[in-house]
């Protein structure tokens, strides 16, 4: 494919900042005082939350931007991009899990941003289960557009109710900037780097796959009308 | 056709034909009934005080048993070659949504109407609050909002009635947890003013999905 040039510049460029990230994560910041070792799943964990996140937020335009076009290209970015915000989203449940347990002292508590992801989780997950379950390929892709976008929309809702139920969950972003020292925010805005640059390879590998798919379907087609 | 003789005349179509069937009602109370007392039987053996539990409990046997009722105004309406009918009328999608998702409310109301008293009886609570009935009301709003669209797409997949409870309680936590916490605020006595950020909650909930299930119900219905 023409665009591979570019795909393969991408893969470099995560690469490199992936060897940044591991080094700053293991070498370059120090150990937190009261949390010790572990807390250093806090670099993994926070990026995986965020690109989660960001996926199904692509996920949501991309099904906006195929009930607008109806272009079935819309529809195969949607659908990548929820199975790579699962993935995302798994890791980041299971990294604060571990976490949890050392330092609060519990694997599992319901606070607003576990519970929405695990909200989230459950959802794109029964999502992805009801577009197996549909043989029309138009009609798949016109549920999971407005499935997707339903389940954005929640997000905000779902946060709000259950941090007006309870919260014990560390505000890292608050209005007077971050609370964090600098060699650690370094560190995790590389490591926030680097996952976004992998969301993006992910997203655009498995979308090259989905096209060259349907390249060999047309040709299977074209070659068995003409024999 | 005007939008509202539209919706009335559909929601009109489905009353009829549950008046003379009696089928989506009479397996909404007794399923409802059953989650009461299955509830009841598990937890009495634990927890201390029964009326702890009685908010969530009820909220339970609302919403399970409304799965029940969403499902079944999309299978009826396939089963016959409905839906296709409605299809072809030209009316706009928008009010076809709206006569369902009025009629889905209203056999959730008319089945909650009869559960709670029961609840009163087997909890030993007053229901007799017009708070509680606001509650009620807004909280089956929201889930019949999003479910009628829900139904209305599971019912064309392979495994119909089982998908649509996957998808709907993840997007409903929303309204399963204001409505449980408004519902025991008020059973504790608790003033009107502890309650209204619930109910605030409530009434956006319903007021974005209905718009929200209004517009994508038209992509949803078109073949």
């Amino acid at each position: 494919m023409r665009r591979d040039k570019y795909l393969l510049a991408l893969i470099g460029l995560t690469a490199v900042s992936m060897i940044a990230s591991l080094y700053l994560v293991f070498v370059y910041v120090p150990t937190e005082r009261t949390m010790g070792l572990v807390q250093r799943i806090f670099y993994f964990h926070v990026p995986s939350a965020w690109v989660g996140f960001l996926a199904f937020l692509v996920a949501f335009v991309a099904g906006i931007a195929y009930l607008a076009r109806r272009d079935w290209r819309w529809d195969v970015a949607e659908a990548t991009s929820v199975e790579i915000g699962i993935a995302f989203s798994t890791i980041a449940l299971v990294t604060g899990s571990l976490w949890a347990r050392p330092t609060w002292n519990t694997w599992w508590t319901w606070d607003p941003r576990l519970t929405t992801t695990l909200v989230l989780w459950l959802y794109y997950v029964s999502m992805l289960l009801l577009r197996q379950m549909i043989e029309n390929k138009e009609r798949q892709a016109r549920f999971s557009a407005v499935l997707s976008i339903v389940g954005f929309v929640n997000v905000p809702i779902v946060f709000l109710t259950i941090r007006l139920w309870r919260t014990i969950h560390p505000v890292l972003f608050t209005s007077e900037g971050f609370a964090l020292e600098s060699s650690m925010l370094l560190t995790l805005l590389v490591s926030l780097l680097t996952f976004t640059l992998l969301y993006f390879c992910l997203l655009w590998l498995r979308v090259r796959q989905e096209y060259l798919r349907a390249e060999i379907d047309r040709m299977k087609d074209q070659l068995l009308s003409a024999s | 056709m005007s939008t509202w003789r539209t919706v009335i005349a559909i929601v009109a179509k489905d009353v009829a034909s549950e008046l003379r069937s009696k089928e989506t009602l009479s397996t909404l109370l007794i399923f409802a009934l059953l989650i009461m007392v299955v509830f009841n039987f598990a937890f009495e053996l634990r927890v201390e005080n029964v009326r702890q539990i009685a908010p969530g409990v009820l909220w339970v046997a609302f919403t399970f048993s409304g799965i029940l009722s969403l499902n079944r105004s999309f299978v009826v309406e396939r089963e016959e070659g409905c839906i296709e009918g409605l299809r072809l009328t030209p009316v706009d999608r928008g009010a076809i949504y709206l006569g369902k998702f009025v009629g889905n409310t209203l056999f959730m109301l008319a089945a909650e109407v009869c559960i709670l008293p029961l609840f009163a009886v087997l909890f030993d609570v007053s229901v007799l609050n017009p708070t509680l009935w606001l509650i009620v009301v807004l909280g089956t709003v929201g889930f019949a909002a999003v479910g009628t669209l829900f139904a209305a797409m599971t019912v064309n997949t392979r495994a119909r009635e089982a998908m649509l409870p996957l998808l709907l309680f993840p997007i409903t936590v929303p309204v399963l947890i204001a409505a449980t916490k408004a519902t025991g605020q008020i059973l504790d006595g608790q003033p009107f003013a502890e309650i209204s950020a619930w109910l605030r909650l409530l009434v956006a909930f319903d007021a974005i999905f209905t718009v929200i299930a209004w517009l994508g119900f038209e992509y949803v219905l078109e073949e």
